[in-house]
């Protein structure tokens, strides 16, 4: 099967590149990639074996997107996920490869499970899955997991999610013996003696809504813990869904002190604040929680200064039972997917960022930092790319997710850019 | 006229709103004082009483001020109702709606449990007390009862003591006080009063004789007893060495300032015997008061325009 992609403009940080040209994808892979001026633009490789023309005039195309951060939920919480749909939102979102955290169940702690994930996602997947196994035995933070036989079956990094590792002797161990199979520890950094049963960002909000409050300095202390374990062990560290101004300071000073760590935000960390969750919406509901206006604009300079090297999802899907009940009981997430690219694009018309450093946020860094060998269209690649129509508005209607968390705070906005097509492995998605 | 079908909170309410409830409430206290207590108002409707959590007094406060109206209560008795077979929320408030209920009168241990509610039946919803939000008509039977005492409410100098930050009546009082325009001010362990509250426009005193200077009403909250042993202070002798409202802390305050607690009272901790039940104390007519309140409350809401 041939595929020829014209007229797009092209951006691909892995290659420098930029600019309208044409990309031929046979068999899967990228046979042929050109940008070229508007002068030398010529119909050549347009022949009769091509079976498909897109012609991708006035739309940006980029390398399929990665998502280092997601929840498919499968095995054991169908109900709200499945490695098929969840897969399908990523491509509709313009992801081609999502990386699962182990908080399934049974935990993903073991090479069976990793197999498992890996086997569905061959069968039933519409995306690249990379998991991510667990530190340890049952996320309970007590004795580490088989990371190397799990890295041999298709894990590409660890992280106890949702369950921080509290014992920072297990955690400096982690940061150690992971070091034998060249693999990040990703950190969620919350100190839970200090966030307790918090639901929801500490300040005058919580006060008067009568919510229990998480103090940013629940995330900034195991920030701070991390970093000095990483400095300690020379252990590979990636923070995960950085959400206060002081974690942005904390990680600006490591890395200048260069220290082995990066680190990634969401979109809903950068565009929407604890209002949301004025009205007891459990839908703003997540975890870290909502912070305020000032951490915004922090998480944003981050991303401008490369303290944040990526954005992830942490698409989390619940059912819409469970977030249709009291607030403090409702489950923490978002339903992510589907709306990052367009939340993302906004950094772009805002000016903090630029497109092609907003693409390298969600290609080549996720994928330097997990070493892999995806984000890029360099000829011999996975052909797995993106096309979006940065123009187009439309409105944010969570009944026309494919993923089956309908969990959004974002129901209603009207937005500009979305990916209108994906190919992933040279399937085409539209 | 209220604007809203439900009584969620006073945060909700404007200063002429609550004047109209505790107007109202002065014609039915003079019902509840008759020989026969009871008005026709709101006969042929019904109110069910939705507790998820203990309550004996504001249950039965309701309760009673349903019957003055005329109302058919229910109590449903959640320990042996379908709750415990793990019915959602929204499914037992839509049941109860089903029977018939004009008002769910309710009480849970979540914040937001009476705004969820609200969105999703047609009754009318008065929040009884939910999580550390709000406890609306608490906050209106003691403005009540200091207009009743002092004949006004603007200009004066009140103190809420205790464990605030656990503590909806704390909260809905300090919104209803502001609005009618009373200075108020926080006594208490500062692991008890969240730093961001003073936003709210009150100020903050962690010493209690500092604090109870030249105060017209003091307002004892009750201190739970299961705080203890959670780090929010040492031992309930070492809180009631410094917050305990005794004779001679009382005199601190104004010669006239009357003493308030909601109920149930720690007698010992948060206040001693001699106080509670001395001609300052006004904590009975607190209780009395609230059927008024409520008659109110419910009477208003029945006329609000759907």
């Amino acid at each position: 099967m041939r595929i020829l992609i014209q007229n797009g403009h092209i951006i691909d940080p892995s290659q420098g590149m930029s600019g309208t040209g044409d990309i031929l994808i046979e068999d899967g892979k990228i046979k042929d990639i050109k940008t070229k001026s508007r002068e030398q633009r010529q119909k050549t490789r347009d022949d009769d074996h091509t079976e498909r023309i897109i012609d991708a005039k006035g739309l940006i195309v980029l390398p399929g997107l990665i998502d280092m951060h997601v929840h498919l939920r499968e095995p054991g919480f169908e109900y709200k996920e499945t490695i098929s749909s969840g897969t399908l939102a990523a491509v509709k979102g313009g992801f081609t490869t999502v990386c699962c955290m182990p908080n399934t169940f049974p935990v993903n702690d073991n090479a069976s499970v990793t197999e498992f994930i890996k086997r569905k996602a061959s069968q039933e997947g519409h995306c690249t899955v990379l998991p991510i196994g667990a530190i340890t035995k049952g996320q309970k933070g007590e004795e580490l997991a088989e990371i190397g036989t799990m890295k041999k079956e298709g894990c590409i990094a660890f992280s106890d999610d949702g369950h921080p590792v509290m014992n920072s002797l297990i955690m400096r161990r982690a940061l150690e013996y992971s070091k034998a199979f060249g693999v990040p520890i990703i950190s969620h950094c919350e100190d839970l003696t200090l966030s307790e049963d918090g639901v929801m960002n500490e300040g005058l909000l919580s006060v008067t809504l009568g919510l229990k409050g998480i103090p940013a300095e629940a995330e900034q202390i195991m920030i701070f813990r991390d970093i000095l374990l990483a400095e300690l062990t020379g252990g590979r560290l990636h923070i995960a869904h950085v959400s206060t101004e002081g974690s942005v300071n904390l990680i600006r000073n490591a890395k200048k002190r260069g220290v082995q760590v990066t680190a990634e935000t969401c979109p809903h960390y950068f565009s929407i604040t604890e209002e949301a969750v004025s009205g007891y919406n459990t839908n703003a509901k997540v975890n870290p929680p909502l912070r305020t206006k000032r951490d915004i604009e922090a998480i944003k300079e981050g991303l401008r200064d490369g303290t944040l090297d990526v954005i992830a999802t942490d698409h989390a899907p619940h059912h819409r039972d469970e977030k249709m009940r009291e607030f403090d009981m409702a489950p923490f997430g978002i339903s992510g997917l589907e709306n990052a690219v367009s939340l993302s694009l906004r950094l772009v018309r805002e000016g903090i960022l630029t497109m092609d450093q907003l693409v390298e946020k969600m290609t080549i860094n996720p994928a330097e930092i997990l070493q892999i060998n995806k984000g890029n269209l360099k000829v011999g690649s996975d052909a797995d790319l993106v096309i979006i129509d940065t123009d187009k508005e439309f409105a944010v209607r969570s009944d026309q997710f494919v993923s089956k968390g309908k969990n959004t705070p974002f129901e209603g906005w009207m937005t500009e850019g979305t990916p209108v097509l994906t190919v992933c492995k040279g399937k085409i998605y539209e | 006229m209220l604007k809203n079908k439900d009584l969620l909170g006073i945060k909700e309410l404007s200063a002429e709103e609550i004047n109209l409830v505790l107007d109202t409430a002065g014609g039915f206290k003079d019902v509840i004082g008759r020989d026969i207590k009871k008005v026709p108002a709101l006969r042929g409707k019904t109110a069910v009483n939705l507790f998820f959590e203990p309550s004996t007094r504001t249950r039965t406060s309701f309760e009673l001020a349903a019957k003055r109206l005329s109302m058919d209560v229910i109590n449903f008795a959640i320990p042996m109702s379908s709750v415990v077979k793990g019915e959602s929320l929204i499914d037992t408030a839509l049941t109860v709606q089903a029977l018939g209920a004009d008002f769910i009168i309710i009480r849970h241990s979540s914040s937001g449990v009476p705004h969820l509610l609200s969105t999703k039946v047609k009754a009318s919803i008065i929040n009884a007390g939910d999580g550390t939000d709000e406890h609306p008509t608490q906050a209106l039977l003691d403005a009540f009862t200091i207009r009743e005492k002092k004949g006004k409410i603007d200009g004066l100098e009140i103190a809420i003591i205790g464990d605030i930050a656990h503590s909806r009546v704390a909260k809905s009082d300090i919104y209803c006080l502001k609005k009618l325009g009373a200075k108020v001010r926080l006594i208490g362990p500062p692991t008890l009063i969240p730093e961001k509250i003073q936003e709210l426009g009150v100020t903050v005193f962690h010493n209690m004789e500092e604090g109870l200077k030249d105060m017209d009403v003091l307002m004892m909250l009750r201190i739970q007893m299961e705080r203890q042993g959670k780090g929010f202070f040492p031992s309930t002798d070492e809180y009631a060495k410094n917050w305990c409202l005794t004779t001679g802390r009382l005199s601190l305050a104004k010669d006239d300032a009357i003493v308030m607690h909601p109920g149930p009272m720690n007698r010992g901790i948060e206040i001693v015997s001699e106080i509670a039940d001395g001609p300052r104390s006004v904590i009975l007519e607190q209780v009395t008061n609230g059927i008024a309140v409520r008659m109110a409350v419910m009477y208003l809401l029945a006329g609000v325009k759907r």
